[in-house]
């Protein structure tokens, strides 16, 4: 298995799914002959031409409209958002078009597309740059919303997401791009909707996605030298979210910890708790805790820019919290 | 302008007006006994801009529109009847209910919907031709919108890429002269939206929307200048609603006198006297037709009233795509007819993208110029 960069295994999806299937085509702002902003299009114009890696204006509301347009009729776009901070601009075509147009029709169409593009906080960018804007789109029917943590993940759900029939919305990790990890060769696919156990362990389960997931597995080492073994669930999928296995592992650990990068406030986490009490309430021995960023604006100084965001040992003080060993 | 119609084409476009304004008369009537709810924007007085249109372009053409989307499913032959029901939010709907007034979707007609966001649907019309293109088939797109949704910014910058990409896509503005209750010009720096075309290099020119002559002569004309690779265009049809915005506005921001003129324009007897005139057709044409669609709207608004509501199981269809579902087609479900002529579309081996959105030598060239070596 070869080691890539996350960047380097989306290029290497998208090159498959391109070369698999000529109604793939990718649009976005600097992916052709910038090669993609964060790279992650390197090559694929020289490859598949500029009918199919297109460099949109500076326009997120008109080339997502188009590309869902696209879609209506069958072709398979893949549209690449600079950041998912300038997708706020085309959430109406995403929202009122791409995740209804099942529904308004009857179920005479439907929308193949993926919306995918760098996301969340971090590198001193201040407010309007530093967001992880998930929850939003995990609130709409009609979308599928994923946020893979590795490279491997990255590839496989990639490739899923590029033949699901459903309008996708896939948050990459702007600051996960240049992570490397062992990634499959070839047919390498990882289906949507369903979590990954990515770490056994016994006393508490670290429910976490995307680049938090790094911070769980820090914690979770540092809180192994302390006899403490944690078990991370990666959700990956953050609609649907996967209930059976969130379940399994609570049942298991009898304790949990969200960990999630947005706003605490109607974020993915609070609805994971709400499946965790409504549905497991007897096999907790201790409420669950989540880390989230705080209800607070991203600052550009680089000490509340770190005070803002989960981390490491605020993950450790929580895990303690649960499990008795440290005071509220 | 030719003069050469045959009987069959005005005849045609007589019943299809004529079927519009009496479907929209009783949708008019049935909302008025609460057996429709919600919005219900009615289309009478704007027949000419639907179905001039309609008889310009082909039936495999694809067609969209905004929430005022009664009339042109009716114009590319919908069931009149499937789609009262669907204003009455009943199974026996194009959309099982699901959408109502504002979202009639008909594929097998290739009419690819109503949209509620004003301007919305403007994106989604250059994505339909851009796939058009891709795929190499000569395929129109026309999409309709209100004056106001000229002011959305979704027109500009899809207006921006259709024209640089040369995308075949038919924008037709029916200037119906009221956003709601505001007339064009309280909001329009420039009121003749036809001139927003030529910020884009784009073909842009205004066209007599209450004469279906007018609107059929121009269409044809634009439909071949899209299919010849020549770019979009954008239409202007000046035209006028006889009633308010929607069913709840009683349209007093404008004067009696205004609405009592513009009915001297009505399309339908305007057609009917070109006929006449011509020799064409005689009145004991159009007074057989007549009877006819008022038979055929009683049926329709009969079929509707009824067509079950769904059932609660369908709130969770329609949402996600299962694996392996198959798409629901309406008249096949509703009426038990076999649609063959359900769109499909070559499959990613057999496709060949042989089209260039920025030619290669093109491209190196400028690159030269710009002392880039690749
Ligand atoms: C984005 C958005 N803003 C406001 C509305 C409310 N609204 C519905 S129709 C309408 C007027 C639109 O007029 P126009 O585009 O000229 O179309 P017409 O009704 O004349 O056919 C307004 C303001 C809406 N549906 N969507």
């Amino acid at each position: 298995m070869a080691e890539l960069m996350y960047r380097e295994a989306l290029n290497q999806a998208l090159d498959e799914e391109m070369k698999r299937d000529a109604n793939v085509f990718l649009i976005g702002e600097e992916v052709g002959r910038y090669n993609g902003a964060f790279k992650v299009s390197q090559g694929l114009l020289d490859r598949y031409g500029s009918a199919r890696v297109i460099d949109a204006p500076i326009s997120e509301l008109g080339f997502a409209g188009m590309s869902v347009g696209a879609a209506m009729v069958g072709l398979r776009p893949v549209v690449e958002m600079m950041t998912w901070n300038f997708a706020i601009l085309a959430m109406d075509q995403i929202v009122n078009n791409a995740a209804k147009l099942r529904h308004m029709s009857g179920g005479q169409l439907r929308c193949p597309i993926v919306f995918r593009g760098p996301g969340g906080a971090g590198g001193r960018l201040s407010s309007q740059h530093s967001q992880a804007l998930e929850a939003n789109y995990a609130h709409f029917p009609g979308l599928k919303v994923i946020a893979p943590a590795t490279p491997a993940d990255a590839k496989g759900m990639l490739k899923s997401a590029i033949r699901d029939e459903n309008p996708i919305i896939m948050f990459e990790g702007e600051r996960l791009y240049a992570i490397k990890g062992e990634v499959p060769e070839g047919e390498h696919v990882v289906p949507l909707g369903k979590a990954d156990v990515k770490r056994e362990g016994k006393d508490v389960t670290l429910i976490t996605w995307s680049r938090m997931y790094y911070f769980c597995e820090q914690a979770a080492q540092e809180l192994e030298k302390e006899g403490i073994s944690v078990e991370i669930l990666d959700l990956r999928t953050l609609r649907p979210l996967d209930e059976e296995a969130i379940l399994a592992s609570v049942r298991k650990t009898n304790r949990a910890v969200i960990c999630e990068e947005g706003w605490a406030l109607a974020g993915v986490g609070a609805s994971v708790v709400d499946i965790i009490q409504s549905k497991a309430f007897d096999d907790l021995d201790a409420p669950v805790l989540r880390v989230t960023g705080l209800d607070v604006n991203m600052s550009y100084a680089a000490n509340l820019e770190n005070a803002i965001q989960p981390d490491a040992p605020k993950i450790i003080a929580a895990v303690k919290q649960v499990l008795y060993r440290q005071g509220a | 302008m030719a003069s050469a119609y045959s009987k069959d084409l005005l005849l045609t476009m007589y019943r299809k007006m004529f079927l519009i304004r009496r479907f929209e008369e009783r949708a008019g009537q049935q909302y008025g006994l609460g057996k429709i709810a919600g919005f219900c924007h009615l289309y009478i007085g704007q027949e000419a801009v639907a179905v001039g249109t309609n008889e310009a372009i082909r039936p495999d053409d694809y067609m969209l529109s905004a929430y005022r989307d009664h009339g042109q499913p009716l114009a590319r032959g919908s069931d009149a009847g499937m789609v009262m029901a669907e204003l009455f939010g009943r199974t026996g709907g194009y959309s099982k209910g699901k959408g109502g007034s504002m979202h009639i979707f008909d594929i097998e007609h290739h009419f690819y919907g109503g949209y509620g966001i004003v301007g919305g649907q403007i994106p989604l019309a250059a994505g339909m031709a851009f796939a058009s293109r891709y795929r190499n088939e000569d395929r129109v797109t026309v999409c309709f919108f209100g004056d106001a949704a000229a002011n959305q910014g979704a027109l500009h910058e899809t207006f921006n890429m259709a024209a640089k990409w040369k995308l075949p896509v038919i924008y037709i503005c029916e200037n119906n002269r009221y956003g709601m209750g505001t007339a064009v010009g309280r909001t329009a720096s420039v009121p003749e939206i036809y001139k927003r075309a030529s910020a884009y290099n784009m073909r842009g020119e205004p066209v007599d929307g209450m004469d279906a002559l007018a609107m059929y002569e121009t269409v044809k004309d634009c439909a071949d200048y899209c299919r010849a690779g020549k770019g979009p265009v954008l239409l202007e049809a000046n035209t006028y609603r006889f009633r308010g915005h929607s069913m709840a506005d009683p349209a007093t921001y404008r004067s009696k006198s205004e609405v009592e003129e513009e009915r001297k324009n009505d399309p339908i007897p305007k057609l009917r006297a070109f006929a006449l005139k011509k020799k064409l057709a005689a009145d004991a044409d159009f007074e057989a037709i007549e009877e006819e669609v008022k038979a055929q709207v009683d049926a329709a608004v009969k079929f509707a009233d009824e067509s079950p509501e769904p059932d609660l199981e369908e709130l969770w269809r329609d949402t996600i795509v299962e694996e392996g579902e198959e798409d629901v087609r309406p008249r096949q479900r509703v009426l038990g007819h076999n649609v063959t002529n359900w769109p499909s579309y070559p499959s990613g081996q057999e496709l060949k993208v042989t089209w260039d959105l920025e030619p290669r030598e093109q491209a190196e060239k400028e690159d030269k110029k710009a002392g880039l070596v690749r």
